[in-house]
C-alpha cells in the first residue's frame, strides 16, 4: 500500500499543472469571448494534450490515450484545483459516447461521436415511459421498419417521459419495441432519433424544484434511418445495459460526496444556532462526524476500487453499491442541512440564475431525491446488491 | 498510488484464516467462551507460531519489523473468527514498550513478547469511563496505589503495562506485592478483563511521553476498528448464508424482498468500511498529521456499525439467533466490547471534531 504517486506520476502531475497555468483561466485574447467559447477553446487544447476524452480514438475527436486510472485521477484533481472545465457534461458524453464506442458501427461513430464531444450535438435519453419505469423492459413504444422516400426507415410511435433536458436536445437514444412477437427483453432495440422533426412533440414538465429539467416526448410516426440502430434488432436491452453501467459508475464517484460534505461543513460554520456558530453545537458536531464516517468510508472504498481496476483485479460487489451509497449520503446531508437552514427553508431559490444565499440548499434538499430516483431507484439498487452481489435468489430477470 | 494489499499480505491473512478455521471452529469457540478464563493455550500458541505477536516488533528485538497495517489486517481476520484470547492486550503491551521504553527495557522485554515467551497486557481505564490519555490521574511514582479497570487477561499475564497521567507508563510484573485482581461477570467472554488494585505496588517506569501515549492509544483504536470490521463482515456472511438455507412459506427466506433489502442495507454499511480502517492503519505509519483523527474516526464509525450489524444479524436469524449456542450471540458481545472499550463512539466523534478544529 502506498498512497503517494511515484516519480513518473509526480512528473505527469507537474506537466498537467503547467499546461493549466497557460490555458485556464484562458489567455487574455480568448477571455473576451463568451464563457462557452472559452470552454470550447480550452477543451480543444486539453484534448490535443491528451487530458480529455482519453478513451475516445483520435479519429472520433478524442485524445486516444492508454487507459491509466491514476493519470485520469491526477487530471481530475489538477483540473478541479483551478476549476478548469472537464469533459462537457451531459448524457451524450456520459452515456451515448461510451455505448457507441462499444456497440456502434463505424458510420455511427463518425457521424455522432466527435460532434457530441464538442457539445455541438446534445442528447436526451429515451428509456422511461409512463408505464415502464423500474420495470423498464415492459416498455411499449413501437418502431417498425417501413419503406420511406430514401429507402427503409424506422417509424416510431409511443411516448417517453422524464427525459432530462430533451427540450434542448438535438437527438435522443431510445429503447423501442421492434420485435412484438419476441419476449419482453428480446423484443427491444436501441435507436438513435433526430428530435427536430414533425413527428415529435416535446412537453417540458415542471419539477418539484420549480425548474423544468425533464420532459414528455411523444412519437407520432416519427422517423429515423434504418441504419440508426445500435447493435442488432432485439439487442437493445443488452446495448442499454452497457449504457446503464456507464451511468452508474459515473454517479458512483466518491468525490461528489466529499465535495458535498465540505459544503455542508461550510454551511455549519456560517449558520448561527442557539447563539453560536452551529459547528460549535455538540449535537451538530456529532452528526457531522457520523456522516463523515460514511463519506470517508466511501472515499477510501473508491480508492480501493480504483487501485484494483488499475491492477486489473476484480473488486467484487462493492461496485454495485456506489450509487446507493452516494444517494444515502445525499439524504443525510439533506437531513443535516435542513436543521441548519431553519427559517431559510421557508424560501425557494430562484428558478433562473444562480442562488447565492442559504436558500440554494433547497436545491440540494430536493435534488438529492432526484438522485435517489433517476438511474434506478434505491429499491432497485438494493435488489441488485442482494441478488447479484450477495447471491440471494432472483425474483425477476430484470435487474 | 496503490491502495491495495500486497500478495504477501493477502497470503498472511489467508494462512491465519485457515489456521483459525482448523483450530477454532464453532464448537471450540463456544467451549472457550464458556470456560472459566476464556483463554486456550493451544490457540494462543498457534497465534504465536504464526508470528502475530512479532509483527510490529523491529528486527533488532527479534521481531518481523512490519507496519501497523500488517497487524491490523490480521486483526481483521482474528475479528472475523471472534478469536478468543489475549491478543489485544499483548499487542498493546508490546506497542507501549516499543513507544515508551528505554533501549534497555526494549531489549529486556520485546524479544520475549515477540516470541510469546511471556504474555503481556495493557491497562489504562480509571473509574467513570475515563480512557483517554489526558483523562488519567494515576501518576508515575516509585510504587503505586490505586485502581485500573478493565485490564485484559490480568490474571494470566506476566507483565502489564499501565498508561498513566501525563503520558507516563509503568510496568508491573505478575505477582507484585499489593497487586490484587477483581473479576466481574463479563459480557464478551472472548476477551477477559478484570480490575486491578494496587497497594504500594512496586513498578518499573517507562520513559514515556504524551506522543508515546497517543501512539499506543491510537494503536488500540485502530486494532479495535480492524477487529470490528472483521466481525461485521462475518455478520453479513452469516446472515446471508442463513437466508440461503432457511425456508419458510415454502421458499428460502432470502427470496423475500424485505430480507433482501435488510441484508443489502447491512452489506452497504459494512463493505466500504474496509478502506477506512486500512487508511487509519496506513496513516499511523505514513501520515502523522492525519493519524490521530483517522484512528478516532475509524474506531467511532466501525465499532458503531459493527454493533448495529450484529443486532441486525440476530434479527435476521429469528429464534435461533437469540440462543446462547448460536455464534451470533458471540458476535453481539464482541461488538459490545469493541463499542465500549476505550470509549464509546460519541466520545471519539467529539475528538474527531475537536482534532479538526471545527
Ligand atoms: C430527475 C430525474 C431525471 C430523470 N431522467 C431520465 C432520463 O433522462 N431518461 C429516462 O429515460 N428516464 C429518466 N428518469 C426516470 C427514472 O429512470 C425513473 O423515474 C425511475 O427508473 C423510476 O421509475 P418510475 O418513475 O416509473 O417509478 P416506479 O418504477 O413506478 O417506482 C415507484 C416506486 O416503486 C418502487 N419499486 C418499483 N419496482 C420495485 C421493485 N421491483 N422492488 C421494490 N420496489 C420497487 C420504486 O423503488 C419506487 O419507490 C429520470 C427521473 C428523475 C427523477
Amino acid at each position: 500500500m502506498d498512497l503517494s504517486y511515484n516519480a513518473e506520476y509526480e512528473q505527469f502531475r507537474t506537466t498537467v499543472a503547467e499546461f493549466l497555468k497557460g490555458h485556464w483561466p484562458v489567455p487574455a485574447e480568448i477571455a473576451e469571448q463568451p464563457r462557452h467559447k472559452q470552454e470550447a477553446w480550452f477543451r480543444t487544447q486539453a484534448i490535443e494534450n491528451g487530458y480529455l476524452y482519453r478513451s475516445v480514438p483520435k479519429e472520433f475527436g478524442g485524445s486516444e490515450q492508454e487507459a491509466d486510472i491514476l493519470k485520469a485521477t491526477i487530471i481530475r484533481e489538477e483540473f478541479s484545483k483551478v476549476r478548469a472545465p472537464m469533459e462537457a457534461p451531459g448524457i451524450g458524453n456520459m452515456m451515448l459516447v461510451p455505448t457507441l464506442l462499444e456497440c456502434g458501427t463505424q458510420a455511427q461513430k463518425e457521424r455522432f461521436v466527435s460532434k457530441t464531444l464538442t457539445g455541438e450535438y446534445k442528447w436526451a435519453q429515451g428509456y422511461s415511459e409512463p408505464n415502464a419505469g423500474s420495470d423498464l423492459a415492459s416498455l411499449r413504444t413501437r418502431a417498425e421498419l417501413r419503406d420511406g422516400p430514401e429507402g427503409q426507415q424506422w417509424v416510431i410511435n409511443g411516448q417517453k417521459i422524464w427525459s432530462t433536458l430533451a427540450q434542448y436536445a438535438d437527438y435522443m437514444f431510445v429503447l423501442a419495441r421492434t420485435e412484438p412477437d419476441a419476449g419482453k427483453h428480446a423484443g427491444i432495440s436501441y435507436l438513435l432519433i433526430d428530435l427536430k422533426q414533425p413527428g415529435i412533440t416535446i412537453r417540458p414538465i415542471k419539477q418539484v424544484t420549480g425548474g423544468t429539467e425533464f420532459c414528455e416526448v411523444f412519437f407520432d410516426d416519427a422517423c429515423t434511418p434504418a441504419d440508426w440502430i445500435v447493435g442488432q434488432r432485439g439487442d437493445g436491452w443488452k446495448v442499454s445495459k452497457s449504457t446503464l453501467k456507464h451511468e452508474r459508475s459515473s454517479i458512483g464517484g466518491a468525490q461528489t460526496s466529499v465535495n458535498l460534505f465540505e459544503k455542508l461543513l461550510q454551511l455549519a460554520k456560517e449558520t448561527t444556532l442557539n447563539g453560536q456558530p452551529a459547528i460549535k453545537d455538540p449535537i451538530i458536531r456529532d452528526r457531522l462526524v457520523t456522516l463523515e464516517g460514511y463519506v470517508q468510508s466511501h472515499l477510501y472504498s473508491n480508492y480501493r476500487q480504483l487501485s484494483m481496476a488499475a491492477a486489473k483485479q476484480n473488486s467484487g460487489y462493492v461496485g454495485l453499491m456506489n450509487k446507493l451509497i452516494n444517494t444515502n449520503i445525499g439524504h443525510e446531508v439533506a437531513a443535516l442541512a435542513k436543521d441548519l437552514l431553519g427559517e431559510n427553508l421557508l424560501y425557494m431559490p430562484p428558478t433562473k440564475g444562480r442562488a447565492t444565499g442559504p436558500e440554494k440548499w433547497l436545491n440540494q434538499l430536493m435534488g438529492s431525491l432526484g438522485v435517489a430516483i433517476a438511474g434506478g431507484t434505491s429499491n432497485i439498487q438494493r435488489n441488485i446488491i442482494a441478488e447479484r452481489g450477495l447471491g440471494l435468489p432472483r425474483e425477476s430477470g430484470d435487474t | 498510488m496503490e491502495f491495495l494489499l500486497s500478495d504477501e499480505q493477502i497470503e498472511m491473512q489467508d494462512s491465519v484464516r485457515r489456521f483459525l478455521e482448523k483450530t477454532c471452529p464453532s464448537t471450540t469457540l463456544h467451549e472457550i467462551f464458556d470456560s472459566e478464563d476464556g483463554h486456550s493455550r493451544e490457540l494462543w500458541q498457534g497465534i504465536v507460531d504464526l508470528g502475530i505477536p512479532a509483527m510490529i516488533v523491529p528486527e533488532a528485538y527479534g521481531g518481523l519489523g512490519l507496519e501497523l497495517l500488517d497487524l491490523a489486517i490480521l486483526t481483521e481476520t482474528l475479528g472475523y473468527a471472534t478469536t478468543p484470547g489475549p491478543f489485544l492486550g499483548h499487542a498493546l503491551c508490546t506497542q507501549a514498550i516499543l513507544q515508551a521504553g528505554s533501549e534497555e527495557q526494549k531489549q529486556a522485554w520485546l524479544p520475549k513478547l515477540a516470541s510469546g515467551e511471556i504474555l503481556g497486557s495493557f491497562a489504562c481505564a480509571e473509574s467513570n469511563d475515563c480512557w483517554l490519555p489526558e483523562q488519567l490521574s494515576l501518576k508515575s511514582e516509585q510504587s503505586l496505589s490505586g485502581t485500573k479497570q478493565h485490564v485484559l487477561y490480568a490474571d494470566e499475564s506476566d507483565i502489564i503495562v499501565m498508561a498513566l497521567a501525563e503520558g507516563g507508563f509503568a510496568l508491573l510484573e505478575r505477582g507484585a506485592s499489593g497487586l490484587s485482581v477483581h473479576k466481574r461477570k463479563l459480557t464478551d467472554r472472548t476477551r477477559h478483563i478484570a480490575d486491578i488494585q494496587l497497594d504500594n505496588t512496586p513498578i518499573e517506569h517507562l520513559a514515556g511521553s504524551t506522543d508515546a501515549a497517543a501512539k499506543v492509544f491510537d494503536t488500540a483504536l485502530i486494532l479495535l476498528a480492524a477487529d470490528s470490521f472483521g466481525g461485521a463482515r462475518r455478520c453479513i456472511d452469516q446472515a446471508v448464508e442463513y437466508a440461503q438455507t432457511r425456508s419458510q412459506f415454502g421458499v428460502l427466506i432470502g427470496s423475500f424482498q424485505a430480507m433482501k433489502h435488510q441484508l443489502a442495507n447491512m452489506a452497504l454499511e459494512v463493505e466500504p468500511m474496509r478502506g477506512l480502517y486500512w487508511h487509519s492503519a496506513y496513516a499511523f505509519d505514513h501520515e502523522p498529521l492525519a493519524a490521530r483523527r483517522q484512528a478516532a474516526l475509524a474506531k467511532a464509525h466501525i465499532c458503531d456499525r459493527f454493533l448495529q450489524t450484529a443486532r441486525n444479524t440476530i434479527e435476521a436469524h429469528g429464534g435461533i439467533g437469540y440462543t446462547w449456542e448460536c455464534d451470533t450471540q458471540i458476535l453481539l458481545k464482541r461488538a459490545l466490547f469493541n463499542y465500549a472499550y476505550l470509549g464509546t463512539p460519541s466520545v471519539h466523534r467529539k475528538r474527531v471534531a475537536d482534532l479538526a478544529d471545527w
